[in-house]
């Protein structure tokens, strides 16, 4: 499979018909959807028009973008002008915005083809797409298994095929996890790297928008694509970012990779194995190892679980019932209220709003949501001074390979520990990425996370370029 | 202070007020739709103001300036501050909460001063986003409850407010009065708000509650849906004696929020503290702090204008009249101050001035200035009388002004000076020989006999003033 | 704070957040919140007298827009997602049992 960079250049140069691009992808989507279920929506009819008035543009001597005809699959909590946008969810089902998210203008600015929206946990609530209304997605590398999430129908659409680059969001590690598990890249940028105007909120000061793709040098061009300043959105950095697709080829010569050894325990063999193996390939390419203490690490998980439940329950509030989506009607507005909600909303949506209206409501502030806010600040001063002696840090990804459907039970907890080596960066605004990284158990796909300091993503995507020049056998399922 | 207020025994009366403003931006608080009243329902309206599901807010900072106008205005602070979310469910507030400033808000610590120059603190004038707009169908007439159901328009949802919560200082209804007024003649001095208390965009709600002297205040009720300054008087006297009669029953003032009925002059229950909602406050992870640079605040208080209170000042310097007089009030209140000075400065007199343009004028005077300053000097200068230069003011208006003499003398106001009115005077004095002695003997009431007989003999056109002086200066020389 | 949360709690946290939860539901809700709020208790054991808490990770303030009117949303538009709307407007039950 040609990847994003070749499409574009293809189409630009008119040796490739951004249409064909389009049907490709398509047959693949034929094929395989019925069984992986990466889609909420499959927009066949809008991405051949639009791929048709790409060609069309580059026919008429237009230059439609660095993403020319590269068709790009949109998680479903990312609004699209007159086009469903559901976030999983029953109480926004058939939603139609009436604008569109800044990312989906920068993607069309760039001349990138939207070919469908993607299925994940509702509201992202989730770390295997097992919470999605409308049914759970399947890992292309073993259809028995989760794709992680939330972001899973982005990660399995880019990892099947169906689409050639993707965006997911990430809360908590919701880009991250399920491209390892499903053998891909993903990246969470720098806190306020990306506009979150128009990306669906779940919890405000952790979200962030970004890519999954095959490889690095598409991530990177991607997020170049979709990063920068926005008036939108007042949590958006005013910098000028530099691009990424330049740095990669730089190496790690003298870079300084950080290893935690105080890093909160429970990863499976098979993947700190290969977290091992990648110190070896940084330090064989001329990096140099750091032993990093970050004690506050392990406190991420409970201060990350109260803080986005907070925040959640509050974004989650305007799903009422009276200006859009689903309403239960009832003889009074309070009625009304509870019943649509009750009836909208999954279990693990419920659980989280109530969670986190127990942790604001008073008498409990300070216990919880207080404390948490706390615990987030020593997180992130902890982070802060690890970057002074490294440029970089690795993790796991994820604390095991793909798991099977069901395998976390009904034990919120079991789900939650997912999360634990990706949930520090949300909480510290720092950016993180996790890169394929060879396999573990069962030949599923293992993914090493790349950590760094804020508004380095340079050294981050150059070191994960170097993971991947190492990688000489790349996952396909 | 009691008695004032017709408070019975020695109960006083112990007021907050908490009022909220509209601020006249174009725009609304966190979006670009306009800040606009008065259009078809659901038309300025924006993914913000819908609380559509991705929307973001961001800050408008000319709501920023013009609350920084008020607090300078009312002598606050204006600190570094955060906004907070408000957390609670209603129809007409679209995401679920409110943006509201907590525990920094914007503007801290200032007083109003009274115009006979109480001061009354201000605790905090903070920013925060308006609701929409029920309406309440079917049932009876519009009321709430008993209705079928409600339509909401989100046109005034995330206008921005700025609310000014004054310390319990206020000890009479007539205080509050006065507060209110004096603060709407503020906002509309610098023009942060077209305070219309008949549109809402000026809205009040008075904390009141009553103790003895010397005791700890007593539980406060907060007053809603009080929509004009004369029903903020009438709403808190209502309620006092309402809380006085409880306790003097010997029962207890409950903590609770009551809504005005103006129709039967009432207070009632509207919910109590015990279902009061918990709010989960904390900051909008949306919006990050602001500090308004020194350099900012500066420009903005330099640029405010002179405000009530020292405009009535000024103008009681030149005229005479007190500060707090009702016709400095009113003319200041107007904004016709600085034309009754322009009036002087056009070599007229200012107190005449003040006098012609209170009576004559609702707003905006139609005369030149000139043209009013030389009836004034003609008035003085004993050419006209009082009520013949009200005529020509008159004139002055239907012509859009002209030579104040010159209507004069074709109304035949012929100028009447002292010389000529000395005879009429002894002429009357002789041919009312009786009123005379009584009038030397002290009877005021003969004064009038005389008056009216130097007017006829003058065919009107004796100014009253001067005959009394002569007739004055007469008597003494007897 | 690792004390249990008890079904009351729940009940009055369900009805703050406009969820008509089941008392199968709100049974199971005061388990598992009592689980987590257990697993919670680890960060009771920090010093965090002396930190200051941290509510977003990127220190930027002052951020404005200037007071221009831009387009809006077209009401049709808006009013056809709505799940009941008349006369322009958004129509809801009767608002009863709320604050006024």
């Amino acid at each position: 499979m040609a990847g994003a960079i070749e499409i574009a250049a293809g189409v630009r140069d008119g040796s490739l018909k951004a249409a064909d691009v389009v049907e490709q992808h398509l047959a693949r989507i034929a094929a395989r959807e019925p069984e992986i279920h990466a889609f909420n929506l499959v927009m066949s009819d809008e991405a051949r028009a639009r791929a048709g008035a790409i060609d069309a543009m580059v026919a008429a001597g237009e230059d439609p973008g660095p993403l020319a005809g590269v068709p790009i699959a949109l998680k479903d909590n990312m609004c699209t002008h007159g086009v469903p946008t559901t976030c999983s969810s029953k109480i926004l089902a058939g939603w139609k915005p009436p604008y569109d998210a800044t990312v989906v203008t920068k993607l069309a600015a760039a001349g990138a083809v939207v070919i469908g929206k993607t299925n994940l946990d509702e509201f992202a609530m989730g770390s295997s797409t097992e919470n999605s209304a409308f049914g759970p997605t399947r890992n292309p590398h073993d259809t028995s298994r989760v794709p992680g999430g939330s972001s899973g129908g982005s990660a399995a659409a880019v990892a099947a095929g169906f689409a050639s680059i993707g965006l997911g969001s990430d809360t908590g590690g919701s880009i991250r996890q399920p491209a390892a598990l499903c053998g891909v890249v993903g990246v969470k940028p720098t806190y306020g790297y990306v506009s979150r105007y128009g990306l669906v909120a779940f919890a405000s000061s952790l979200d962030q928008i970004g890519p999954l793709t095959t490889n690095v040098k598409d991530a990177a061009l991607l997020l170049d694509v979709i990063g920068g300043h926005d008036p939108m959105d007042s949590t958006s950095i005013p910098l000028a970012h530099p691009s990424l697709v330049d740095v990669l080829e730089q190496g790690v010569d003298g870079m300084r990779v950080g290893r935690i050894t105080d890093l909160p325990e429970g990863a499976d063999p098979d993947v700190l194995e290969r977290t091992e193996q990648a110190f070896d390939v940084l330090r064989a390419a001329g990096a140099t190892i750091v032993d990093i203490q970050v004690p506050a690490f392990t406190f991420g998980l409970t201060a990350y679980y109260l803080i986005a439940p907070a925040e959640a329950s509050s974004n989650l509030a305007r799903y009422d019932g009276v200006r859009y989506g689903l309403r239960v009607e009832a003889p009074d507005t309070n009625a009304m209220y509870g019943l649509t909600r009750a009836a909208g909303f999954g279990d693990e949506v419920k659980r989280r709003i109530m969670l986190g209206t127990y942790a604001l409501s008073a008498g409990y502030y300070d216990a919880y949501y207080g404390k948490a806010l706390k615990v987030r600040r020593l997180i992130h001063d902890e982070f802060e001074r690890a970057y002074q002696h490294a440029d970089v840090l690795l993790t796991p990804a994820s604390p095991s390979v793909a798991f099977p459907f069901g395998a976390k039970g009904d034990n919120p907890l079991a789900m939650y520990l997912c999360d634990v080596y990706t949930i520090p960066a949300n909480l510290s605004g720092h950016p993180g990425m996790s890169v394929p990284f060879g396999t573990g158990a069962d030949d599923l796909p293992v993914g090493v996370q790349v950590l760094a300091g804020t508004l380095c993503e340079p050294q981050m995507f150059r070191a994960a370029a170097a993971l991947e020049r190492a990688v000489s056998a790349e996952v396909q399922p | 202070m009691s008695a004032v207020d017709g408070l019975p025994g020695d109960w006083q009366l112990v007021v907050g007020l908490e009022v909220h403003v509209e601020l006249a931006t174009a725009t609304k608080l966190f979006s670009a739709s306009p800040n606009r009243f008065g259009d078809e329902p659901n038309t300025n309206i924006d993914p913000v103001t819908l609380g559509l599901p991705g929307a973001l807010p961001v800050l408008n900072r000319h709501a920023v300036e013009l609350a920084m106008r008020i607090g300078l205005a009312l002598n606050c602070s204006i600190q570094r501050c955060t906004f907070h979310r408000k957390n609670y469910f209603y129809p007409d507030m679209p995401k679920g909460y409110q943006i509201s400033q907590y525990d920094q808000p914007l503007n801290v610590d200032g007083f109003l001063a009274l115009p006979d120059g109480t001061r009354i603190g201000v605790e905090r004038a903070h920013l925060e986003e308006d609701t929409g707009k029920s309406t309440h169908s079917g049932g009876a007439g519009g009321r709430i409850h008993g209705s079928d159901y409600s339509l909401i328009d989100f046109n005034r949802a995330g206008v921005p407010l700025v609310e000014i919560v004054s310390r319990p200082d206020i000890r009479t209804a007539e205080q509050a009065r006065q507060y209110v007024t004096e603060l709407r003649g503020i906002l509309l001095a610098v023009e942060a708000s077209d305070a219309k208390m008949e549109e809402g965009s000026m809205r009040v709600d008075a904390n009141v509650s009553v103790h003895k002297p010397g005791t700890p205040f007593g539980t406060r009720c907060e007053i809603k849906n009080v929509n004009s300054v004369r029903s903020i008087g009438r709403a808190i006297e209502y309620e006092a004696r309402r809380q006085i009669d409880l306790l003097e029953a010997g029962d207890q003032v409950r903590q609770e929020t009551r809504h005005w009925n103006e129709t039967d002059g009432r207070t009632h229950t509207l919910r109590t503290k015990e279902d009061a909602d918990d709010y989960r406050y904390f900051l909008e992870p949306d919006l990050v702090p602001l500090e308004p640079s020194q350099e900012w605040i500066s420009a903005v208080r330099c640029a405010l204008p002179m405000l009530p209170a020292a405009r009535r000042a000024r103008l009681a310097d030149a005229t005479g009249v007190a500060a707090d007089s009702e016709a400095a009030m009113v003319v200041v209140d107007r904004g016709q101050d600085e034309y009754v000075l322009q009036v002087g400065a056009a070599g007229g007199d200012v107190a005449r001035a003040l006098v012609h343009v209170k009576e004559a004028w609702a707003d905006s005077p139609s005369v030149p200035a000139a043209d009013l300053a030389k009836l004034t000097t003609l008035e003085v200068s004993g050419r006209l009388t009082a009520t013949q230069a009200k005529t020509v003011v008159a004139e002055l208006i239907a012509n859009g002004g002209g030579d104040a003499a010159m209507i004069a003398a074709s109304k035949g106001f012929e100028a009447m000076a002292a010389d000529t009115l000395g005879p009429l005077v002894d002429q009357a004095i002789a041919a009312n020989a009786e009123a005379w002695s009584k009038f030397c003997a002290g009877e005021g009431k003969a004064m009038g006999a005389l008056v009216g007989a130097v007017m006829k003999l003058s065919q009107g056109k004796a100014d009253g003033k001067a005959v009394t002086a002569l007739l004055d200066a007469r008597r003494s020389q007897a | 704070m690792s004390e249990r949360i008890s079904a009351a709690v729940v009940e009055k946290v369900a009805r703050l957040a406009r969820l008509a939860l089941t008392p199968e539901e709100i049974e199971r809700t005061t388990a598992q919140l009592s689980g987590m709020l257990e697993h919670f208790a680890d960060i009771d054991a920090l010093q965090l007298d002396d930190v200051a808490p941290m509510a977003q990770p990127y220190p930027l303030e002052n951020v404005f827009r200037d007071d221009v009117v831009a387009p809006g949303l077209d009401r049709d538009e808006v009013l056809a997602a709505a799940p009941a709307a008349e006369q322009g407007r958004f129509r809801v039950p009767p608002i009863i049992g709320l604050d006024l």
